[in-house]
């Protein structure tokens, strides 16, 4: 069915080498509007990975029955019956939440990441496969919205969880920071959404660029020749 | 006779030499603020000074660059001393310090440091500054606060409680709010003539801050620091806008000579919009720039929101500063003019 291999490729290209927030920067609108704190971030993550992971299955299971010409409106019926699903659920059992996402979970139909996988992995590749594709490519943008989250809740009002209430009553948001902090609200704003993610792909660069440099160093380096360039 | 390659520069024009004259040039105005708004203006310098220091050297050693000659040149004190200029005087420590940190590493550092920023960094701080934190960037001290420096310190440290004093207007802010309020019962000349806010013409004390930043910036003209485009075209853009409509309605816009004094007009038009780094290049460019960077200006301090309006509008003209070059190209000497 899959093999090792694949699912090691499949997971690695979701969470990291391709991730959609800070590789490929899909659904950027989601993604500035949605994380002024963590909750919020995850919260549509995991209403995104449902998404993802049924439409993927969807689509792979019907790939050899949809005409090629007409497969774009299709797989929108498809993502957006799904979508209208999670909607209802979405409304019924987190009402609260709900309302604060807003939008924003209609909006999932529209969402590039979704479209882009079905039509690149989804419509290519076996159920199985795509399921996964879609699980871990919503994984990838879990973390990235919960970490974008997590960092503009801190350094906007020095909170972290604010609104876990909405989805475990009972809990309260932490106060990581003193009562006294200001709070920097360049960070709650969409600027400060923009320029922490700038970070994060910065981050996520010098990563690579220090993994690759830690391959290179491994068989030992030529002599660099003198010189200019 | 020399032989050398281009460029032929009469004298040695290094960027240390030029950030040193800029800071010469600012000391007339920074002088009259000390005198008559107060000396915490000092330690706000001192504060910003240390903080871009430490935040150069910092990215520097992050970059792999070399300390010396790039905290030598004097740019991140320029910039420093003009976060220090336009923030309040006795806004808290830690205010000035995020500003200042924000402006050289992000507005500065991040796109390559010195000579590729597209955007001038103590605006960006300041914008940083007014988005985040309204309240705190809109107290200004009444002009002739008697309070000894000790407790001013105090207060930029959060050792003193913040008092009633603190939260002054700037006279440009105070006559907006008072008009709004007014609702056209009372028109800008009687509002003016209270000479504890509005002094002479343009605001008690500021009003002689703006005439020390005009000398130093004429100073700046005639030592040849920066030429006369961007503050004429600023300064004239702004008169004919804010004349014409005094001239409209004298009851509800002030004079171009209260616009021109007041708030960072001057400071804006000689030392912040001649940016040779995030402004034009081309003689014509530089004219459109500062003619825009003066109509924004206005625009934003009458119609708009905030207390002033330089920071937004010298923004909004850097982010058009490549395209005006670009449509400015002069004429190469011997090739037929385009147009």
């Amino acid at each position: 069915m899959i093999t090792r291999a694949e699912f090691k490729t499949i997971a690695h290209n979701g969470i990291w080498k391709q991730n959609t927030s800070i590789v490929q920067i899909l659904g950027l609108c989601p993604l500035l509007a949605v994380t002024t704190n963590a909750v919020n971030g995850i919260m549509l993550s995991l209403a995104t990975i449902i998404v993802m992971a049924m439409s993927n299955v969807a689509v792979a299971a019907l790939r050899n029955f949809i005409p090629h010409e007409i497969r774009i409106p299709v797989f929108i019926l498809i993502v957006a019956a799904l979508v209208t699903v999670v909607d209802l659920l979405f409304n019924a059992n987190l009402h609260e939440l709900y309302l604060v996402l807003g939008i924003f979970i209609p909006l999932i139909v529209t969402n590039c990441i979704v479209l882009a996988r079905v039509e690149s992995f989804a419509a290519k590749n076996p159920p199985l496969q795509s399921t996964f594709d879609g699980i871990f490519m919503g994984v990838g943008m879990l973390w990235t919205l919960a970490l974008l989250g997590a960092l503009r809740e801190l350094i906007g009002s020095g909170t972290l969880l604010g609104g876990i209430d909405m989805v475990f009553s009972g809990l309260q948001p932490i106060q990581l920071l003193p009562e006294s902090y200001p709070g920097f609200l360049l960070a709650m704003l969409p600027p400060g959404a923009f320029i922490l993610l700038g970070c994060m792909i910065a981050w996520k660069n010098w990563m690579d660029a220090r993994a690759a440099e830690r391959n290179r160093r491994k068989p030992p380096a030529p002599v660099e020749a003198l010189g200019c360039h | 006779m020399m032989f050398a390659p281009a460029p032929f520069l009469l004298k040695d024009t290094s960027v240390s030499r030029v950030m040193t004259q800029v800071c010469l040039a600012l000391v007339p105005g920074i002088a009259a603020y000390a005198w008559l708004v107060g000396p915490a203006i000092l330690v706000q310098i001192v504060i910003a000074t240390l903080t871009a220091l430490f935040a150069e050297a910092l990215v520097l050693k992050l970059r792999d660059k070399p300390l010396a000659m790039f905290l030598g040149d004097g740019s991140a004190i320029v910039t420093a001393w003009l976060i220090a200029l336009t923030f309040p005087p006795l806004a808290p420590w830690w205010l000035v310090v995020t500003a200042t940190a924000f402006a050289i590493i992000f507005a500065k550092h991040i796109y390559g440091g010195l000579g590729q920023n597209p955007f001038n960094p103590a605006m960006v701080a300041f914008a940083v500054g007014i988005v985040s934190f309204p309240a705190l960037m809109s107290q200004w001290p009444q002009v002739g606060l008697q309070m000894p420096l000790s407790e001013q310190i105090g207060v930029i440290f959060g050792l003193v409680p913040r008092v009633d004093a603190l939260s002054g207007a700037t006279p440009l802010d105070a006559l907006k709010t008072a008009l709004k309020l007014g609702e056209g019962s009372f028109g800008v000349a009687q509002l003016l003539a209270n000479q504890d806010i509005y002094g002479n013409f343009a605001g008690r004390g500021w009003e002689w801050v703006s005439v020390g930043y005009l000398l130093g910036g004429l100073w700046m003209w005639q030592r040849k620091l920066i030429t006369w485009h961007v503050p004429a075209a600023f300064v004239g853009a702004m008169t004919v806008l804010a004349g014409s409509l005094w001239l409209y309605d004298p009851a509800q816009f002030a004079s171009p000579l209260f616009h021109i004094f007041s708030g960072g007009s001057l400071l804006g038009a000689f030392f912040i919009a001649t940016d040779p780094v995030s402004g034009c290049t081309t003689p014509r460019g530089k004219l459109i720039f500062g003619a825009g960077a003066g109509l924004l200006a206005y625009i934003i301090r009458v119609f708009g929101g905030y207390p002033d309006g330089i920071a937004f509008a010298v923004l909004l003209m850097n982010l058009s500063a490549p395209v005006i070059d670009l449509l400015t190209q002069p004429a190469i000497f011997g090739m037929k003019d385009k147009s």
